[in-house]
């Protein structure tokens, strides 16, 4: 039994254990500099994107809200989709980190970090649209109750007060959630730093020496603010699902609608993930970190998810088809029959068919085909969001305002400048803030002694006959 | 504190009251609307006098065509009645049945809870307002109306609408909506508040006909009443009564099933205060 088979054997552990603590750092320290040409390709491309929904917004700001193809009964259409859609691309971040945290999924570590980068980046995101969709948005602020000279409050009743609340507070807490998770490592990183990273780690690592006292106290914190992330996650889906679920409208007015979304938010996080897992681990060789056995735990977990996603849309149907609400009735089956109905069938196959493609190994070990089937999975998932808002709108309940509208520029651009800067943001962070994270990572990694002696470990493998760990090409340069 | 309780228990005893008898709300006056459909010929002078009274913006044939117009009042028009059918081959030729549809001023409006900052509410006049300067446009009124009767200025039409000197003839009594603001239909609350002014001034309650709202005054067939449904002795309260139609109800029992009055959607219990009479017709 040499060492050597030891290593090329099918993996069955989450991940290598043998890598040492001293290679954990250099890995993902080397991930934060010089960021190649691909890496700038993909920034201009986001600026593009961003610059251009600056642009419609500009635009949107001086004439109106004509351009974006809204009309008297249409007029939400894709801002609010898109909107559900970002907000629900954040609970990824929150389950993995948070449920998994305290469930403690282990497998959750070397990936938990930059999904909880998207729940933030993704709630800034979606934090845009119910802005920019006003038709005063030099107002926006009316919604939060400040202090005003007028005495005059928002309306509580109203869900999109609740939003307002909801979302700031679940952005707040999941800020704090990724920075404070991210303390140990900004020690690592202040560390090894030069220039003005050096001086950023320093100020954001407070003073991090690892110490026991210091470790006690982040875990507690850490702890702590996982299970006040985990209610606020499910509320504020929930909440957000209310803007339909509490106004009167046919295909609006459902039950079931807090929990289809809450599903449907870990449904498209999930496959999120699993896209920018692959990206990840192809273009900064996290090949030890991001491993097959953890991406086939994500995999399943897409599935089952999607699964719950699929259950909740039946029932949806179901309680519809069955029951005497002739409206509601109408615009299901002008979902499955109308103008619409392209996009209701390519929800049905992307979000509901497609993920049973999770279920092969093939598909699985094969980045390229995954990549896609997770972009497409979210694909599914935004038509899903578009499907919600729009056919329900182009009935509704009065016979006059039965009306197709498909969007106009202002809104695709909107659309796809939320990718851009989502993008923007993902890009810068990647590069200045560790991707993985280092220390816990290096819990994974189980290591009988910090240097190795090569005669030490012959002595053993001689008389245990099990491989000691491999001595690292560079020799370990104390670390944490 | 005390007044924060107050206000609570006023609250419950108001909503319970209004649960044992429908309709009930402490309001000064319950304006509302009769139209009488067997009068209406579609002739669109209402819809006219709506848009020079309220300032309406014209806003020209594309604009009206992606359905971004700003007709308060507007004339709908069905060919295809239950009672004659639509395969009955003399339909086009028969005409078609109109309904003027307005904002019913709900009393339990379902505008009223979505908006976020309090933009639309009930007057004690009874009356749905909406304060244009309070508006953001999250244009959530719209999408949670059933009857689609809120207008939202997609396009800041003062620039364009009315250029000089057509801006001469517009109202002073009432604003001028730039971009981004819902609007919607008032019962002509400019004329409500005018003849409420002048009762006040000459020292008398108001009384029936003080108030004549834009659309009713052009009606040359007399379609359209207005009035307090809570003077007894007004003409709308008179019809309403007559047509053994009651608020609080999302279903009426009429002893008379020939009566002609009925509400728009009011199963979905939002209580519209505009009663419409069937149009009679010979099958």
């Amino acid at each position: 039994m040499s060492p050597q088979k030891h290593l090329t054997q099918e993996q069955t552990k989450d991940i290598d254990e043998n890598i040492a603590w001293a290679k954990i750092n250099t890995d993902v320290l080397r991930s934060m500099q010089n960021p190649r040409r691909g890496y700038w390709v993909a920034m201009a491309i986001s600026v593009c994107l961003f610059s251009v929904m600056i642009f419609a917004e500009v635009y949107q700001y001086n004439v109106g809200m004509g351009p974006s193809g809204l009309n008297t009964s249409h007029m939400w259409d894709l801002y609010i989709s898109t909107f559900v859609f970002w907000i629900g691309m954040s609970h990824s971040g929150t389950l993995l980190s948070a449920i998994l945290h305290l469930v403690h999924a282990d497998w959750r570590k070397p990936i938990y970090r930059f999904a909880e980068a998207m729940t933030t980046f993704s709630l800034m995101t979606a934090g845009i649209f119910p802005i920019i969709h006003l038709g005063r948005v030099w107002n926006f602020h009316w919604v939060m109750p400040y202090v005003s000279d007028r005495g005059i409050w928002p309306n509580f009743r109203s869900p999109l007060v609740w939003d307002a609340f909801a979302i700031t507070t679940y952005l707040t807490s999941s800020v704090l959630f990724l920075y404070i998770g991210m303390i140990p490592d900004l020690a690592i990183c202040r560390d090894n730093a030069t220039g003005w990273r050096k001086t950023l780690y320093t100020w954001l690592s407070l003073g991090w020496r690892g110490d026991d006292r210091q470790w006690r106290n982040f875990r507690f914190t850490y702890l702590m603010i996982a299970c006040l992330l985990i209610p606020l996650a499910v509320s504020v889906h929930s909440i957000v699902s209310m803007d339909f679920a509490m106004s009167i409208m046919p295909g609006w007015h459902v039950t079931t609608f807090p929990p289809y979304f809450v599903a449907g938010a870990l449904y498209s996080g999930c496959a999120a993930i699993i896209t920018l897992f692959i990206l990840l681990r192809y273009f900064f060789k996290f090949e030890q970190y991001m491993t097959f056995p953890i991406l086939d735990k994500v995999c399943k977990l897409t599935f089952v998810i999607a699964m719950v996603w699929t259950y909740l849309n039946l029932v949806e149907f179901a309680s519809v088809w069955y029951g005497h609400d002739i409206p509601s009735k109408e615009v299901l089956i002008a979902k499955a029959t109308g103008p619409y109905s392209p996009f209701f069938w390519g929800m049905m196959i992307f979000g509901s068919a497609l993920p049973f493609a999770l279920l092969s190994q093939w598909v699985r070990r094969n980045m390229y085909v995954l990549f896609f089937v997770s972009i497409f999975l979210n694909v599914g998932m935004w038509l899903e969001r578009w499907m919600i808002v729009t056919p329900t709108l182009s009935l509704g309940y009065h016979p006059q305002a039965f009306n197709i509208m498909w969007p106009g520029w202002v809104e695709w651009a909107m659309v796809g400048g939320s990718f851009g800067w989502f993008g923007m943001l993902f890009l810068i962070f990647v590069k200045v803030f560790p991707c993985v994270s280092m220390y816990e990572v290096k819990e994974m990694v189980f290591h009988r002694k910090r240097t190795v002696y090569e005669d030490v470990d012959e002595m053993m493998e001689l008389h245990s006959g099990v491989p000691g760990p491999k001595a690292p090409s560079t020799p370990p340069t104390g670390g944490q | 504190m005390s007044s924060l309780l107050g206000n609570i228990f006023k609250g419950w005893s108001d909503y319970t009251k209004s649960i044992e008898d429908g309709g009930h709300h402490q309001y000064e006056h319950m304006y509302a609307m009769v139209i009488d459909l067997d009068k209406c010929t579609g002739c669109n002078a209402c819809s006219t006098a709506c848009y020079a009274e309220n300032n309406l913006a014209p806003v020209g044939e594309d604009l009206f065509g992606a359905r971004q117009a700003m007709h308060w009042l507007r004339i709908e028009r069905y060919f295809d009645e239950p009672d004659v059918g639509e395969a009955d081959a003399d339909t086009q030729s028969r005409g078609a049945s109109f309904l003027p549809m307005m904002c019913q001023h709900c009393n339990a409006a379902p505008c009223e809870p979505v908006c976020p900052v309090s933009a639309t509410y009930h007057t004690p006049d009874g009356l749905n307002a909406q304060i244009y300067n309070r508006c953001i446009g999250s244009r959530y009124c719209a999408n949670n109306c059933p009857y689609r009767v809120r207008y939202f200025n997609f396009y800041d039409h003062p620039q364009t609408a009315w250029p000089a000197p057509m801006d001469q003839q517009l109202n002073p009594d009432i604003s001028v909506r730039s971009k981004g603001v819902m609007e919607k239909c008032t019962f002509c609350i400019q004329r409500t508040r005018a003849a409420r002014d002048l009762a006040k001034r000459e020292g008398r309650e108001m009384k029936d006909g003080d108030v004549q709202t834009a659309c009713q005054q052009t009606c040359p067939t007399s379609a359209i009443l207005f009035g307090d449904l809570l003077d007894e002795s007004s003409a709308v309260a008179k019809a309403w009564k007559r047509q053994q139609v009651m608020l609080g109800k999302y279903k009426q029992d009429k002893a008379n099933p020939e009566l002609r009055g009925y509400r728009v959607f009011e199963e979905l219990n939002v209580d519209p205060k505009v009663l419409y009479l069937e149009r009679v017709r010979e099958v």
